[in-house]
């Protein structure tokens, strides 16, 4: 074998290996792409008052809100940590928006959105600090976190509620208009889609993170700053989860202290049926989208087809196995396929 | 790393369950319950001042304990003298309530006023209290009668009733439809006597082109009841009613928002400040409600004249409830606040709660 | 005799100790300052409050320590309670039977959770949120939003019934009497060390002839086991059987788990650590509650400890670190014996 081929060799199966990892992106996100396809046909066929123009509006908006969640998780869990604090930055970021605007109703609307992303980030750098520079895990840190940000929450409201009617009209009409029969809060979520899953791609810190999840010890090893890149990560996790804040006091309207309790789980929930490893590395945040919109779609399925809607939360559940064993025999059968390849190196 | 042989640990393990026996076993003496005021014929006359008066709502963070708590109930407590506290839980959990109840009992309170999130879930820890000395005073969702010493109601079960389907009816109009309610929790036990009273309103020859298709569960959580509304008028274009100021607000903005505006009715409970919105753009045609204030008010009242001796809580013991006027225990130790009152375009914006 | 000194040491200064003493410290100055803590209704509703996340911890410890977890415990928990209710209303009255069949419904859900984990090879955190969702939501499909409530009143207030003589329930000897047992397993078994090995490295503990997968397995059912019978302490006590009952309190138990020193990575802690966990916690909330303290501080208060516990000890360790590295520049001989890691 000349020195050639040996340089030709790796450059083959590398190329071989990236293809199939390509392969594998699209077998799985294609594949929760379907199946929300054919819960919408099969719900359509049973009621084609589902396919309605209103009922449409209603799931791109239901789903919106779960799927910024999502896109922030994702960026997380890809790292191998978790955020389990989003819920309660949420809640923080809702009120604190309503409050704003009681506080000075002709307040423009993009100053709120950076107000809800500010402060979504400084929440998000509590936690990144902790967890890249004290080197403390990610589960129980968020899970301290959850209660620290709640109970601030709960402190600010003092049991108050914000009503619709103290909240601008044009703020609100945000949550309900449209642009050509899409929602406008739609139309954010879309944004914040494309661009993290254009910055994974295809920038360099994006892709590290994914090393990190990887194999952090190797990630560390080969020269990535990974503190700072954790660090980064949980920022943007919570800042996604500020802007979802804004969204929400958007769409709702009247906001106490409560919001976006619990929504935690739902969003882990999304991430994991949408393909993101929970151990980090693999995943796209294309997957925990559909993935959060399959989530609201059987919630709002269920009532139409007829199920009793005490269904919804076991038949998330069975997702989620379904999901993940579908990943683990996936990932076998990857794994099988490159240690073939290279055997025959 | 580990710190300490597995001898140590067990010696350790075995030494504080050793210290745990040690403290209980130092707990040996029951503590005496002091004796409640003994049921027999009332002897004052007056409130005692410096009475202990907590409010235990379903959920704190609810806009309408938030008025009949903090704006009626406070008032009353003040005026005669006593010191009020409202606490509860942010959830509408019945196990967490009874955490809340359990330390009320603890710091002497002398009349705990409740609002119920299971009729019988809660019953143990009240009848603790009430040994331990404490009034126990149910408003809103009443609990299990064996556990309470008397019940606020806001309003009849066949008052709401009536007047919640007349409202849908007047609503409608004379060609009927169908209707849907869209409750707060399944086990809520006033809003289950209220769909109970309207089915039978419902069976009457008067009210037969009205039709119950379906009856959904809010939770009293704002979401959810946005999302059942949704779920209801994508089964079927119906008409609504929601007995839960939450519910009938969450209803109203979406119906405000989407194509079914103006074309479904809805009707509800509802406070006046949450719903004006939505009558003033004609979503709404009217609602009905009482004033929490008042039953907060009233409850507050209720529970000191029962503490102070003023009554026992037999039927036809009669109180007076400071600016409301005097009261009459009606059977089942039950207190009637009066009937509900109709909102609409003509009188919206004479109210502030 | 110096050993036995420096065992001492290495015992008072270890994570057990410093949690032990802060709740001892907790129910001495809560005593002092707090009106109500020094009467024994006071230890009697901690002691109820505790016993269910006691039961529930004392497993979820042991599959922490072999580096799992399993977050579906309150699910395990709610969907017992529920199946308990359901049994009554079709007429099983035997209590024995129904304890019986409810320990048993909870072995096999924790046997699906071991099976999830050991025979396909599947993340515990991932499957148990998934048994999480699922079992709630079965423990819904059961019950709906109806609750069962008519228990017999012997079995309510047998449930929580005092010791004669005290006022703390009987149910603590039945608590005190597992919480034994697994310590006994945990410290004085060889299973009990092939677990820290486990966690530590999957490997070493497969060359040490501990069979990994069949012991996760029956962790898990151990912990599905303890699940129900907490389940069914749960619906007796407040003698109501409802689908959400306990909702939510897994991250409780899961707190107290990691606040009593088990590493969440695996392979270190132990059980004196979590049970006085457990009793700090509870212990402090009911305290701060009778100290008029508004619930949201009490959360804040809760998350704080949670966070410390773990950024607490890693911060110590890199100061000590950077403090031995800068006395070994300046030639310094280094005091402190070095722990053996």
């Amino acid at each position: 074998m000349t020195a050639l081929d040996t340089a030709t060799a790796p450059a083959a199966r590398t190329s071989a290996g990236s293809r199939l990892a390509s392969r594998v992106f699209l077998i799985r996100e294609l594949g929760i792409l379907i199946a929300l396809l054919l819960l919408i046909a099969g719900t359509a066929l049973t009621n084609p008052r589902f396919l309605s123009a209103q009922s449409v509006k209603d799931l791109l908006l239901g789903s919106t809100i779960l799927a910024v969640l999502a896109v922030g998780q994702t960026i997380v869990v890809i790292t191998r940590n978790v955020d389990l604090s989003v819920g309660s930055v949420l809640g923080l970021s809702a009120f604190a928006t309503g409050s704003l605007f009681l506080a000075s109703p002709g307040l423009a609307i993009p100053i709120v959105l950076v107000v809800g992303l500010a402060l979504g980030a400084a929440c998000g750098a509590v936690n990144g600090a902790l967890i890249a520079a004290a080197r403390a895990p990610a589960l129980v840190v968020t899970l301290g976190t959850l209660y620290v940000f709640r109970g601030i929450g709960y402190s600010w409201a003092t049991g108050r509620q914000i009503n619709a009617a103290d909240m601008p009209v044009g703020f609100l009409r945000l949550g309900t208009e449209t642009v050509l029969g899409v929602p406008v809060l739609t139309l954010f979520a879309a944004a914040v889609l494309v661009g993290a899953g254009y910055y994974l791609r295809s920038y360099r810190s994006g892709r590290e993170l994914y090393a990190i999840g990887s194999d952090p010890a190797a990630a560390r090893l080969s020269g990535i700053p990974v503190g700072k890149r954790v660090f980064a990560a949980f920022v943007a996790s919570g800042a996604l989860a500020g802007l979802a804040g804004v969204l929400y006091a958007a769409r709702f309207g009247t906001l106490d202290a409560n919001a976006g309790l619990g929504a935690e789980l739902n969003v882990v929930a999304a991430v994991v049926v949408g393909g993101v490893a929970i151990f980090g590395g693999s995943g796209s945040v294309y997957g925990a989208v559909i993935g959060a919109v399959l989530l609201t779609t059987i919630g709002s399925a269920l009532p139409v087809l007829g199920i009793d809607p005490f269904w919804q939360r076991a038949a998330v559940g069975a997702l989620i196995l379904a999901a993940i064993g579908l990943d683990r025999a996936l990932a076998l059968r990857v794994g099988r396929r490159l240690r073939g390849r290279s055997s025959h190196g | 790393m580990r710190a300490g042989t597995p001898r140590v640990r067990v010696a350790a393990l075995a030494a504080l369950a050793a210290l745990t026996l040690a403290t209980t076993s130092a707990c040996a003496d029951d503590e005496t319950p002091t004796a409640g005021s003994t049921s027999g014929s009332p002897s004052a006359t007056a409130i005692r001042s410096g009475l202990k008066i907590a409010f235990l709502p379903k959920q704190v963070n609810n806009p309408y304990f938030d008025t009949s708590d903090n704006k009626g109930g406070k008032v009353a407590v003040e005026e005669f003298g006593g010191s009020y506290t409202q606490t509860g839980p942010s959830e509408a959990s019945p196990s967490a309530q009874v955490s809340y109840i359990n330390t009320l009992s603890q710091q002497g309170t002398d009349v705990i006023v409740v609002s119920a999130n299971d009729k019988d879930a809660i019953c143990g820890a009240l009848n603790e209290a009430r040994t331990g000395g404490a009034k126990v005073v149910t408003y809103d969702s009443d609990t299990n009668p064996t556990c309470r010493d008397l019940f606020i109601n806001q309003a009849t079960a066949e008052g709401i009733a009536k007047s919640q389907i007349k409202l849908i009816s007047d609503a409608i109009g004379p060609d009927g439809g169908e209707i849907a309610i869209l409750s707060a929790t399944a086990n809520a036990t006033n809003q289950n006597a209220w769909i109970e009273m309207m089915k039978t309103e419902l069976a009457k020859p008067e009210n037969a082109k009205l039709k119950l298709v379906d009856t959904v569960y809010g939770d009293d959580d704002d979401q959810k009841s946005f999302a059942e509304a949704q779920g209801l008028l994508a089964k079927h274009p119906n008409l609504i009613i929601s007995p839960t100021t939450v519910g009938v607000a969450a209803a109203a903005r979406y119906l405000s928002g989407s194509d079914f505006k103006g074309k479904v009715q809805l009707t509800g409970l509802g406070t006046p400040n949450q719903m004006r919105a939505y009558i003033k753009d004609g979503t709404v045609k009217s609602f009905a409600l009482w004033n929490p204030a008042d039953l907060g008010y009233l409850a507050a009242y209720a529970g000191a004249a029962l503490a102070s001796g003023v009554i026992s809580g037999n039927e036809g013991d009669t109180f007076t409830a400071g600016k409301l006027g005097q009261f009459t225990v009606g059977p089942d130790a039950t207190v009637l606040l009066g009937d509900p009152f109709t909102f609409d375009e003509t009188n919206i914006d004479d109210f502030d709660f | 005799m110096a050993e036995w000194k420096a065992r001492l040491r290495s015992a008072l200064t270890s994570w057990d100790a410093v949690v032990l003493l802060a709740f001892i410290l907790v129910a001495v100055i809560g005593a002092l300052t707090i009106d109500g803590v020094a009467s024994p209704r006071f230890w009697r509703f901690v002691t109820l409050e505790a016993i269910p996340i006691v039961l529930i911890a004392l497993p979820l410890t042991l599959v922490v320590i072999t580096g799992e977890i399993d977050l579906s415990v309150a699910s395990m928990l709610g969907l017992t309670c529920v199946v308990l209710g359901q049994l009554w209303i079709w007429g099983v009255s035997s209590l024995p039977l129904l304890i019986g069949i409810c320990l048993l419904l909870g072995g096999a859900l924790g046997a699906v959770n071991g099976l999830f984990v050991t025979r396909f090879g599947l993340p515990s955190l991932a499957v148990t949120i998934g048994t999480l969702a699922l079992y709630r939501g079965l423990a819904y499909v059961v019950l709906g939003d109806r609750a069962v409530a008519d228990y017999p009143q012997s079995w309510t207030t047998g449930a929580i019934r005092p010791i004669p003589g005290t006022t703390i329930p009987w149910m603590i000897l039945v608590v005190a009497g597992l919480a034994v047992a697994f310590g006994v397993v945990l410290y004085a078994t060889p299973i009990g060390r092939g677990l820290y090995a486990m966690g530590n490295s999957a490997e070493a503990a497969r060359f040490s002839g501990i069979s990994v997968a069949r012991t996760k397995f029956w962790l898990f059912v151990a912990t599905g086991a303890m699940s129900a019978l907490a389940g069914v302490f749960w619906t007796l006590r407040f003698a109501s059987a409802r689908a959400d009952n306990g909702t939510g309190l897994e991250l409780a138990i899961v707190a107290a788990v990691l606040l009593g020193g088990v590493s969440i990575f695996g392979g270190r802690g132990g059980l004196v650590g979590v049970i006085a966990a457990v009793a700090l916690l509870v212990t402090l909330r009911n305290a701060l509650q009778l100290a008029y303290v508004p619930a949201n501080t009490l959360t804040i208060v809760t998350g704080s400890l949670l966070i410390l516990s773990v950024v607490g000890p890693n911060v110590a360790g890199m100061l000590r670190e950077r403090l031995r590295r800068r006395r070994a520049r300046v030639g310094i001989a280094d005091p402190t014996p070095t722990a053996a890691t």
